[in-house]
């Protein structure tokens, strides 16, 4: 008999606070009671019963029906977890993409969970990095024990094993520190250790292993004397864009087989680096990359593809976009001349397009050109590579997006949060600039990058406010007037014209897909989940920019912009609603509440939507809450996902074409929107829940 | 009824359901999540329960009565309901739904039908016993007594 008190018995085991919080990190003080764990399950009585039995083990629990809500939760939130369970099988996202994104982006421990119990689906769960698998029913048991995953996590981070290739002795202090530990500690120390065995190590030694985590490294070593104390109370390295890459060049360089983390922090050559940083990053990165070496399958059909693309392009646009933000949080922080790094780093590596998808740049124009995929068929202009560009764009996938989250999520913490849509510009702008130089590539980048962020920022206010004038299809053209011109007058000021993309981006109401793929998509579903304290006006504003945003920036926006419009025009006012109630409500809306309007949105989705049905699902769930307003934003994020479905949009709506005339004029300005959506996509982060 | 003869009918009756394989463990594992400070935990439960399988039946009953039957729709359907009945301990129902999902995977429509009757044959009889469960336990409430736990050697 399953007895409650044994969660207790473990929450007052925690005693060693004290010994983490030398560690320098915020650590739970009766850990792992007050875990905080993030579940999320679109089955409404098996997150009941989660929750119930979560919080009987002392855990606290914040409850999610849909994926995407609970990507939004964890961007606007990056420290506010510790670990996240997922369904297998959700209706509005796979729960393989939820893992891939939060491993990547916020880099938490992921248990998977799924009544389905063959072979390859557990195996697909260790493929794409799960920490733990569990079969429903799930049983208190299996429940009580998921904060190993924590303090293993956590312990690998600080000494990351394999990728240095080496284990070598950490230097005194981890020594003292594993001693501490007990050699016990070690057997369960390895990251790839992802077993139940070394629960009884962790559990035996959670305390010294969880303070001595950072500086247990029993397996690599090559622990910097500087950096254990760094270690100790440095939290997480913030992947920025620069950062990241900074790191792909090395690893290109290298090869990536061969890219051994000593050497790409040698390469990489950034002070206060440790070579775990680098390691557990290179882990991560190896993962993304095997995950899109097998991924084949996502480039199926143009639908699949795209949405695949979207991924993909959530990938290297994450990156990108990542890596704006991180520029943006960084430009916040750092002169202009990181930017200009950024862009001499993006400019620079040319030679790396080739490359399938490792160099930033070339994400950056396999972005552009996989925004313009869509377009293509539209367009004309489009750059076909949709296809092509998908691995190369999913190589990127999810891997900087890790880091973009963090850095935005430093970002919003740097700058002055007070103006959503400043710290948006910013990013926007941080991305711009930064998708301005690399897809310079695509497009022409002649203007050098003068302003800093700090110029950008001006400017972006005022796009923005006309921005926020916009209200559906009208505020489009002006929208795309607004994108060419921030572009075009401040090449470096991608920042400001990125920004003004990232208003709109984190406003479009790309609700249900928090996917980057879509550059645009993805950033207007999250934007539409309005910042906490911005929900209402976000919405409102989100409603009026989704639809330019999307149709400045890339006919795939355009065909979501057209579709989003379409809903938007239905359920604008019932889509802010529900943006807002399911953003908000995400983790604690009443399950019946869930049900009912999940069940009214998915209905209100079925018969707005004509987009295949593999997008379909996916959206109609996207918003727990928010049935229909949920619906429209799920609708518009597949319709960027599929062209073919935007057009079934459109012709649905009417009106919807007099949008899309206004977008096709705007063509011209789509490459750049593009790189503006990819960064987009990620802006989400900022959209608070 | 004396409240003692109610517990005792409360628990011969909880047993027979385990016995009958209506429920399994898994309910014991609801009613152990049930405490002073939830004490309507495993009635909540369930009750969710039956409003999302009635959503789904109901679905089901649509998706498999069109022409063409999408058993990619299908299949999500009773996949969720695998997991929500196996969630809260209808056995017997979960059992039906993997039978349900084996002919759902030979794209078996005559079969998908059969298995669907099957499906709500044992809910209606789970719910149905878990609502007298319940009235049984609201009558012991109410005349002040507590509900026994369960002490079953599963």
């Amino acid at each position: 008999m399953m007895n409650p008190s044994q969660g207790r018995g473990l929450g007052s085991g925690g005693g060693s606070s004290s010994g983490r919080k030398q560690g320098g990190e915020a650590v739970v003080e009766m850990f792992p009671s007050g875990l905080r764990v993030l579940v999320v399950d679109d089955d409404p009585t098996c997150l009941m019963i989660l929750e119930r039995m979560l919080r009987t083990c002392l855990y606290e629990v914040t409850k999610c029906n849909r994926a995407e809500m609970a990507l939004s939760l964890l961007r606007n939130n990056k420290h506010g977890f510790d670990i996240v369970i997922s369904d297998v099988h959700m209706p509005d996202m796979d729960g393989f993409k939820l893992l891939e994104h939060v491993g990547l982006e916020m880099d938490l421990p992921v248990i998977m969970m799924s009544a389905d119990d063959s072979k390859s689906v557990v195996l697909k769960g260790v493929t794409h990095g799960a920490v733990d698998y569990l079969i429903k029913p799930v049983r208190m048991e299996a429940l009580k024990n998921i904060w190993q995953h924590v303090v293993r996590k956590r312990r690998s981070e600080w000494s990351v094993p394999e990728n240095s290739g080496s284990i070598e002795e950490t230097g005194q202090q981890q020594q003292q520190q594993q001693q501490r530990g007990g050699p016990a500690v070690s057997g369960g120390e390895d990251a790839a250790d992802d077993n139940a065995s070394s629960v009884n190590n962790e559990g035996n030694n959670w305390r010294s292993s969880s303070n001595n985590s950072r500086k247990r490294k029993e397996e690599e070593g090559e622990e910097q004397g500087d950096e254990d104390a760094s270690n100790l109370k440095k939290p997480r390295v913030v992947w920025s864009v620069e950062l990241h890459q900074q790191f792909v060049a090395a690893v290109n360089q290298l090869g990536v087989e061969k890219a051994v983390p000593k050497k790409i922090l040698e390469l990489m050559n950034v002070p206060g680096l440790t070579r775990e940083n680098v390691a557990s990053h290179l882990q991560k990165y190896r993962i993304y990359l095997r995950r899109l070496g097998g991924v084949s399958q996502h480039q199926g059909n143009l639908n699949n593809s795209f949405m695949t693309g979207q991924d993909a392009s959530f990938g290297p646009l994450s990156s990108l976009n990542g890596f704006d933000l991180q520029a943006l949080a960084v430009t916040g922080q750092l002169p202009a001349q990181s930017l200009a790094q950024l862009q001499a780093a993006g400019l620079g590596r040319p030679a790396m397009v080739s490359k399938p998808g490792l160099p930033v740049s070339s994400v950056v124009d396999e972005r552009s050109i996989f925004s313009f995929d869509n377009s293509k068929p539209r367009f004309g202009d489009g750059i076909g590579h949709h296809q092509t560009q998908q691995p190369q764009m999913n190589l990127l996938h999810g891997v900087p997006t890790g880091m973009e989250p963090r850095q935005l999520a430093c970002l919003q913490q740097q700058l002055p949060v007070g103006n959503r849509m400043s710290i948006q510009q910013q990013i926007a702008a941080v991305r711009a600039g930064h998708s301005v130089q690399n897809s310079g590539m695509m497009m022409p980048q002649q203007q050098p990058f003068p302003r800093g962020p700090s110029i950008r920022q001006p400017m972006l206010p005022n796009r923005i406010t006309e921005r926020s004038g916009f209200s559906g299809r009208s505020s489009v053209p002006e929208s795309s007037r607004v994108l060419p011109t921030s572009y075009t007058n401040l090449p470096t000021q991608h920042s400001s014209t990125s920004v003004a993309f990232n208003s709109f981006q984190q406003e479009l109401p790309v609700n249900s897909f928090p996917l980057p793929s879509a550059p645009g998509l993805s950033v207007p579903a999250q934007v539409r989940k309005p910042h906490s304290s911005y929900q209402e006006e976000v919405n409102s504003s989100e409603a009026g920019f989704t639809t330019p945003s999307y149709d400045m920036f890339s006919n795939r926006h355009n065909d979501w912009d057209l579709r989003s419009i379409a809903f938007d025009a239905h359920q604008d006012a019932e889509s802010v609603a529900f943006s807002n109630s399911e953003a908000y409500s995400s983790s604690t809306m009443p399950r019946n509440n869930n049900n009912n309007t999940a069940v009214a949105a998915t209905d209100l989705g079925r018969n707005q939507q004509q987009t295949p049905p593999n997008m379909v699902p996916h959206h109609h769930q996207v918003y727990g809450n928010g049935g229909g307003g949920s619906t429209s934003v799920r609708v518009k994020s597949e319709r960027v996902a599929a062209d073919t479905a935007a057009m079934a949009f459109h012709e649905q709506y009417s009106n919807q074409e007099d949008l899309m005339s206004a977008l096709l004029k705007q063509e011209g300005v789509a490459p750049v929107v593009d790189t503006e959506f990819d960064f987009d996509a990620y802006s989400i982060d900022d959209i608070p829940v | 009824m004396e409240l003692v003869q109610m517990q005792k009918s409360l628990q011969d009756y909880t047993k027979s359901l385990f016995l009958d394989g209506v429920l399994d463990s898994q309910f014991l594992q609801l009613q152990q999540l049930q405490d002073e400070s939830n004490p309507d935990f495993v009635s909540q439960v369930v009750t969710l329960f039956f409003q999302d399988s009635d959503r789904i039946l109901n679905d089901l009953s649509l998706s498999l009565d069109q022409q063409v039957v999408d058993f990619k729709k299908v299949d999500p359907h009773v996949h969720q309901l695998k997991g929500s009945s196996s969630s809260i301990g209808a056995q017997r129902v979960k059992n039906a739904c993997v039978v349900f999902r084996s002919f759902c995977e030979q794209q078996n429509v005559e079969g998908c039908h059969r298995c669907l009757q099957q499906v709500k044959q044992e809910y209606y009889l789970v719910k149905n016993r878990l609502e007298t469960l319940f009235k049984l336990e609201q009558q012991i409430v109410a005349s002040g007594g507590m509900i026994p736990a369960m002490e079953l050697g599963f």
